[in-house]
This record gives C-alpha cells, sequence and structure tokens, in this order.
C-alpha cells in the first residue's frame, strides 16, 4: 500500500487514470483494451496496472495498446507488441514459460506434498495406541488436577 | 526537552529489556525465584518507559516541534489535530516506535494478567519477549532514532502526505501493528515451550487467546487499510495483490492456521509439534512483512543494496530469532509425542485440511511476492507478479477451503461418518444451490465467478446456521442463547467468511463502470442509473485546495443521492488526492469520481456501480467480531482456576 503512495505521491498529474479522451468509440474494442490493460504494468509506479496508473508513461502505453487492437492485432499480438516495447517487467502475469513452471506449479506441487505429508500423518494416529501409560508420566498428581480442572471449565 | 526525556526513556528502556531477556532465563533454568519473578516488573517497566517516550513524540507532533527532524519532515502546523498524532506513525521512525511500544505492551499484558502461568514458563515467555524488544530497541536507536535534533529549526514543516491524512488510514497501523506485535506472544510461548520441552493442553489454551486477539486486530487492520483503497484511491480497488498488502496477509493466513491447530492441541494433545511450527512462523510472517515493507527490496534489489542498513538489520533479526527457534524446533520437536488417536474422518481431519489448506495458500502468497526478487537475483530478469497470477493460483484454495468447512465444522471428534454429517448439512447445500441459480438468473453475462462465490458465500453462511443449531441439541432457542461463547464465535466468524465470498464476488463480476466528459448541467444513463453533473465549485479546506462537484443521482425519476465528489490538491507538497463520493447501500454503492477540467469544457467523470460492495468489510467485521466473541469466551476468562477474574481477554485494548 505504502508503495500505491508513493507512486501517487512522485506523480502529480491528473487525477484519473482512463481519461475520456483515450476511450475507443467501439465498445467490444474497448472492452479488450481495459481486459488487457489489468494485466500490464505502469513501468514507472509501484504494483499498479496501466489502467489504474496516472503517469503519463501509462497513459502512452493504454494508447499504444489501443493503437495495435485498432490496427487488428488479437489480444496475444497487442500483448506481445507491448513487452516487446517495454520488456517482460509490464507483464503482471509471467509467462509461464522456462523458469517461471516453477512458480505456477510450487503452489499446486506445496498442496500435494501438503496433502501426503498430512495423511500419513493421520493414518499414524489412526493406527496409534493410547500411550495412557505415558501419560501418566509425564504428569503429577498435581498438574493433572489442574488440567481436569482446565478442561472442566 | 520533552524530546530528550522521550529518548533517554528509550535508551532506559533498551537496558530494562537487556535484563528482561537475561535474568528471568537465567532464573527460570536454575530455580532461583527471586531471579524468576524479576520478569514482571521488568516487563511492566519496559512498558512504562517506552510509553513515556512514545507519549514525548507525540507532544513533539502535536505542538509542532519542528527543531525535531522527524516532525519537520512528516507535519505542518495547518493540519488538523487528529492527523498530527496519526503522522506520530505516519513514518519510518514513529512507526518503529508504536511497534515496540505495542511489544512492551503485550509484555505487560502477560506479566499483568497471566497470573495462572506457572512461574518458570512466565519467566521465559517474557525474557524470549524482551529479548525481541531488545532487538527492535536496538533497531530504532542505532537506525531509525526518531528524536534527531534539526540545528535551526525550519519555520514549518512538509506535512503529512495527504493521502495519509485520512481517518480510515489514521488507524490502519495500529491495529496491523496489534496484529503483527501480538503474534509475537505466540512466538514466545512456542520457543518457551520448547525450551521447557514439553507442550500441552493447558499451553495451547494460554496461547490461543494472544493468537486470536492477535487474529482479531490483523483482520480489522486489513479491512481498514482495504476499505481505505476502496475510497481513497479513486477506482474502488479493494485489493491489489500489492507486496505490501501480502505481508500483512501472510501472517493472518498463518495466523488463522494456528487458531485452528491449537484447538486440536487443546482438546486432543496433537499436532503439537505442527503448531509450534505455525507460531514460529506466523511471527516469522510478521518479520518478514517488516522486512519488505521497511527494506525497499521488493522495488528493486538494486535500491535496498543503495541503502541496506535498515534492511540488514532486519534480516539479521529475522535470522538471529526465526533460526534460533527453528534450531531449537529441531532439536526439540521429537520430545512432543502425540497423545490422541482419531480416524483420517474426524475433526481433527478437517483441522488437519484446513491447516493444510492456508499453509498452502500462504505459501502460494509467498512465493509470488518474493518471485521476482528470486528472479532478478537469479537469472537477472526484472519480471513483475501481480492480481492475474494471484488471482489464478490463489483462488483454488479458497474455494476447496469454503466448500469442506461447513462439513469439517460440525463432524465430529476422533471419528466421524460423512454421510450423517452430510445430512442436517442438505438444508444449507440447497440454500446454496437456489442461491447459485438465482445469481445465475440475474447476471447478463453467466459469469462463473459470480455464481461460484455466491454459492460458496450461501454454503458458508448457511453452514454456520446448521452448526449452531446442532449445538443446541435441536432443543430450542432457550439452549441457544446459553452455548458457549466460542461456538457462537466459531459461527459468526465462519458467516462473515461467507458474507466476504460473497462480496468480493458479486463486486468483481458485476461491477459497472463509466468514463466520460459530463457538462454541467447535463445528465447521463449508467446501469439503470440516471447522473446529473449539477455545478462545480471552488473551494479552499483548512491545508487543500478543493474542487468540489455537486452530482445528482435519480432512479425512476425519483432522486436517489446527491453526492459532492472532491479533487484536492495538498498546498505544501503539491499533490493531489480523489475523494470520491459514495452512497453506500446494502445491495450497491454508487462511487463518483470528479477528474479534471476538459479543453472543450465539460469535466471528466468516472462514475461506478458496485454491487454488494460493503458486504466485503461487513464480512472482514464479522470475522473479527467472531474472534472477540471466542475472546470473551468462559474458559479463556476462568483459564486454570484463576483466583482472582483476570480480564486475559482484554490485554490489548
Amino acid at each position: 500500500m505504502r508503495y500505491l503512495l508513493l507512486c501517487l505521491m512522485l506523480l502529480a498529474g491528473p487525477a484519473l487514470a482512463v481519461q475520456p479522451d483515450e476511450v475507443l468509440s467501439d465498445p467490444a474494442l474497448e472492452a479488450r483494451a481495459r481486459d488487457i490493460s489489468k494485466i500490464l504494468r505502469c513501468p514507472v509506479c509501484q504494483g499498479e496496472t496501466i489502467d489504474e496508473s496516472n503517469a503519463p508513461i501509462s497513459r502512452d502505453l493504454r494508447l499504444y495498446l489501443r493503437e495495435r487492437l485498432v490496427a487488428g492485432d488479437s489480444d496475444d499480438q497487442a500483448v506481445d507488441a507491448v513487452v516487446d516495447r517495454f520488456g517482460e517487467y509490464v507483464l503482471f502475469e509471467p509467462r509461464a514459460k522456462g523458469i517461471n513452471w516453477l512458480l505456477y506449479l510450487a503452489g499446486p506441487l506445496m498442496a500435494l506434498l501438503g496433502v501426503v505429508i498430512g495423511w500419513q500423518f493421520i493414518r499414524s494416529r489412526a493406527i496409534a495406541e493410547q500411550p495412557a501409560a505415558q501419560q501418566a508420566e509425564t504428569l503429577t498428581d498435581d498438574e493433572k488436577a489442574r488440567l481436569d480442572r482446565i478442561m472442566r471449565d | 526537552m520533552i524530546a530528550e526525556i522521550g529518548h533517554f526513556a528509550l535508551i532506559l528502556a533498551f537496558a530494562v529489556a537487556i535484563f528482561q531477556m537475561i535474568v528471568p532465563m537465567i532464573g527460570a533454568t536454575k530455580g532461583w525465584s527471586g531471579w524468576i519473578d524479576s520478569a514482571r516488573p521488568a516487563a511492566i517497566a519496559q512498558f512504562g518507559l517506552i510509553a513515556v517516550s512514545f507519549a514525548a513524540l507525540t507532544v513533539a507532533f502535536v505542538t509542532s516541534d519542528f527543531s525535531l527532524k522527524l516532525v519537520y519532515e512528516n507535519s505542518h502546523t495547518a493540519k488538523p489535530l487528529i492527523y498530527k498524532i496519526s503522522g506520530v506513525w505516519g513514518n519510518h521512525e514513529g512507526s518503529m516506535l508504536l511497534w515496540v511500544l505495542i511489544l512492551a505492551l503485550f509484555g505487560a499484558a502477560a506479566a499483568v494478567f497471566d497470573a495462572n502461568l506457572p512461574p518458570s514458563l512466565r519467566a521465559r515467555v517474557l525474557s524470549v519477549q524482551g529479548a525481541i524488544g531488545v532487538a527492535f530497541l536496538a533497531f530504532i536507536l542505532f537506525t531509525s532514532n526518531p528524536f534527531w535534533r534539526l540545528e535551526n529549526a525550519p519555520f514549518n514543516g512538509r506535512d503529512l502526505n495527504p493521502l495519509l491524512q485520512d481517518p480510515g488510514l489514521a488507524f490502519h497501523p495500529p491495529f496491523l501493528y496489534l496484529g503483527y506485535v501480538g503474534l509475537s506472544m505466540a512466538f514466545s510461548f512456542a520457543v518457551a515451550a520448547l525450551i521447557e520441552g514439553r507442550v500441552d493442553a493447558a499451553w495451547a489454551r494460554w496461547v490461543r487467546p494472544w493468537t486470536l486477539a492477535a487474529w482479531v486486530f490483523l483482520t480489522i487492520g486489513i479491512a481498514l487499510g482495504s476499505w481505505w483503497a476502496y475510497y481513497e484511491l479513486g477506482w474502488g480497488g479493494f485489493w491489489f495483490w500489492d507486496p505490501v498488502e501480502n505481508a500483512s496477509f501472510m501472517p493472518w493466513l498463518i495466523a488463522a492456521a494456528l487458531l485452528h491447530s491449537a484447538i486440536v492441541v487443546e482438546k486432543r494433545e496433537v499436532l503439537k509439534s505442527w503448531t509450534i511450527l505455525l507460531a514460529i512462523m506466523a511471527f516469522a510472517f510478521s518479520l518478514i512483512g517488516t522486512f519488505i515493507v521497511r527494506s525497499g527490496i521488493i522495488t528493486s534489489v538494486h535500491s535496498f543494496a543503495s541503502d541496506p542498513e535498515r534492511g540488514v538489520f532486519i534480516l539479521a533479526i529475522l535470522g538471529v530469532f526465526v533460526g534460533g527457534a527453528l534450531v531449537l524446533y529441531t532439536i526439540r520437536a521429537t520430545s512432543m509425542q502425540a497423545k490422541g488417536v482419531f480416524a483420517p474422518v474426524s475433526r481433527e481431519g478437517g483441522l488437519v485440511l484446513n491447516n493444510i489448506l492456508l499453509a498452502v495458500s500462504c505459501f502460494v502468497v509467498f512465493i509470488g511476492t518474493v518471485w521476482p526478487l528470486i528472479a532478478e537475483m537469479l537469472w537477472d530478469r526484472k519480471l513483475s507478479v501481480g492480481p492475474p497470477f494471484f488471482e489464478k493460483a490463489f483462488t483454488p484454495f479458497m474455494i476447496v477451503t469454503a466448500i469442506v468447512l461447513p462439513l469439517g465444522a460440525i463432524i465430529p471428534w476422533k471419528r466421524g461418518q460423512l454421510r450423517r454429517v452430510a445430512a442436517p448439512l442438505r438444508g444449507a447445500l440447497l440454500f446454496a444451490a437456489a442461491i447459485m441459480a438465482l445469481v445465475f438468473a440475474i447476471s447478463t453475462g453467466h459469469s462463473a465467478l459470480a455464481v461460484i462465490g455466491a454459492g460458496l458465500g450461501a454454503w458458508l453462511i448457511a453452514g454456520s446456521v446448521v452448526d449452531l443449531w446442532l449445538r443446541t441439541g435441536n432443543s430450542g432457542w432457550s439452549r441457544l442463547r446459553r452455548l458457549p461463547r466460542a461456538d457462537w464465535g466459531k459461527a459468526v466468524s465462519h458467516g462473515g467468511l461467507g458474507v466476504t465470498f460473497i462480496g468480493v464476488s458479486l463486486l468483481m463480476a458485476w461491477q459497472v463502470e463509466d468514463i466520460r466528459v459530463a457538462q454541467v448541467g447535463q445528465g447521463f444513463d449508467v446501469a439503470g442509473y440516471h447522473i446529473t453533473l449539477e455545478d462545480v465549485q471552488e473551494r479552499p479546506g483548512p491545508n487543500y485546495d478543493a474542487t468540489v462537484a455537486t452530482m445528482r443521482v435519480d432512479k425512476d425519476g425519483r432522486q436517489v443521492a446527491l453526492l459532492h465528489p472532491e479533487k484536492r490538491v495538498y498546498t505544501v507538497q503539491g499533490m493531489p488526492t480523489t475523494e470520491a463520493a459514495i452512497q453506500n447501500g446494502f445491495f450497491r454503492d454508487i462511487y463518483l469520481v470528479i477528474g479534471d477540467p476538459q479543453q472543450g469544457g465539460g469535466w471528466a467523470v468516472r462514475s461506478y456501480i458496485k454491487p454488494f460492495a460493503n458486504w466485503i468489510w461487513l464480512g472482514c467485521a464479522l470475522m473479527a467480531l467472531g474472534g472477540m466473541i471466542s475472546l470473551s469466551d468462559r474458559r479463556y476468562r476462568v483459564a486454570a482456576g484463576a483466583r482472582q477474574p483476570a480480564p486475559l481477554a482484554q490485554p490489548a485494548e
């Protein structure tokens, strides 16, 4: 959040992101432009999309993107064109290519690992013997009485 | 003079914290009762001294003492009083002072209220708490001292960032810190238990209220920040998956997991070592959050390298405490044997699944947050990970969580049967299906997000109602009123999560936006509302100039609202802010923003209809409320047969 502040602070300028004069007359094309704008990052702000950003460069990016769409680019082609110019930094959703696969697989892999470990633990609990004798060893009578009192409440 | 007293008190607090770190720990090891008992007065004295220091800084801000560098840089005489006060923590140095103040507050609360704790455990807990205090007091005194003077006091200050001059943001940081720092108590309890080598039901009962309190504060803090972003940033976004937001969200997720696993330890004496690990990780994520926010490392590895002093210091604190605790954990974890036995389909099993889901979703947030850093360090690639990634990677885990939650909440301990559990939930399932059908029928675009989100939300809410009803054993209202508060807390929190689900999904799916140039006197239609720009005026504020529009909103020829969106320019920093005008409604917000005058006449105007927006924060409020109800449960107040009615539940208020 602070970075948003910082960004807004540095860029004293117009108070709106998408300006009325940028909006394309074709609503379908404009909707596509808005959707793409939401995955492109403002190159000079922290963590804002070009759709939200007030920075002049974001306006340039928005206009360039619309230019491409009007020229007949598909969504992917338009995004490629922007990335070619400004680098993969502007892409808020890294392409699932090369090492970035790790980023996308990290969550599912961890979930799998968690489920396997969790299942093994649960299985071990299901077949474990109640170590009653041990419990008597580790708690003194006094502590046990106290614990009983706690558990009763 | 007052600033010097504050500075001196801070140095004294540092000395007391060193004493509190060392003496009680030695006492507890050797069994010297005098040394053990010294922990309590030390914790209280440390809090008192830091409170004096904080008060001194507050006085400096309120009286606009610009001979202090910090006050000069962050305040101004024309600023309203409330923002002079909130300006104390609206900057790095002051917010760190608030951090240690709250840290010491929790330590003192543990010293005063936890009268039932075995003395040696309390001594160790307070000693660990003291050690954290030492680290952060050193951080403040050596890298971020708020009491530096300027040689020549300037005539006026540079003012606080205008975006921070807002009631929502004035109280956002203190709540977040209460949450972050509250988790230090769970950490201290975990380390103390590892040193003592035993974790039992009583330990879980002591640690749970602290975790619950921290989680409640985190919930409120995050919700306040999100609500602020919604109305202040001018386009009505509520969550941006910004690294700084993620920094607060990760401890929240882990704290939620810890809350649930501590229940299992308390009731069944299993999941002990996992719970200890979670307690360590919860605080570790708080520290990681502090590191991310304070070091600027996420901005760029290079900006970090150019001014590494503070970042390295926090990294060292992180390494020493978390590393140390994890080493201790690996040595001692094996000694914590599970006692309870349970079948896979049981409450225990459900809570294990809850913990897996919460921990993995936290991991997803973490990897997404640090991925740009890893990519830059290892492969020299500058890339970004933002909302589209998190929405895809995080949402599935939340969906699974929501599906299984109502089942897990009512399944019996030890051994249950899915079919039997599912039977009473048939009504809830039917309700959720009806809501899904309704949403499907209303949506024009037939968005899957709206249908699934609203269905899951309805399922969660109805599931909570069923949960409460089952607890009464079908004996009706009279029993309902006498249910333990913990049962109420659980149902309210789970229901709150459902409300937030509905709010988020319907807002995202159904929001309508309109951007246009509007002439004064001209009206236009947005989603069935007729909006007229009636007037635009210049109006000066206390420390800003405002452009105020008057806009009328009609529906079916009847006036619904008269709204006044503003555009402000704060004179000292020359910075513009938008003040959206919002008409809050239960089912929709009307959200209007006035922009710049256009060359051909007229004004840029943005209008939004935001359905169910309030449900997002209503749900958060319910979650926090549920936590508070749970905290007030009798079994925490009378924990371990207390003689004095110690209000354990309100240590941090």
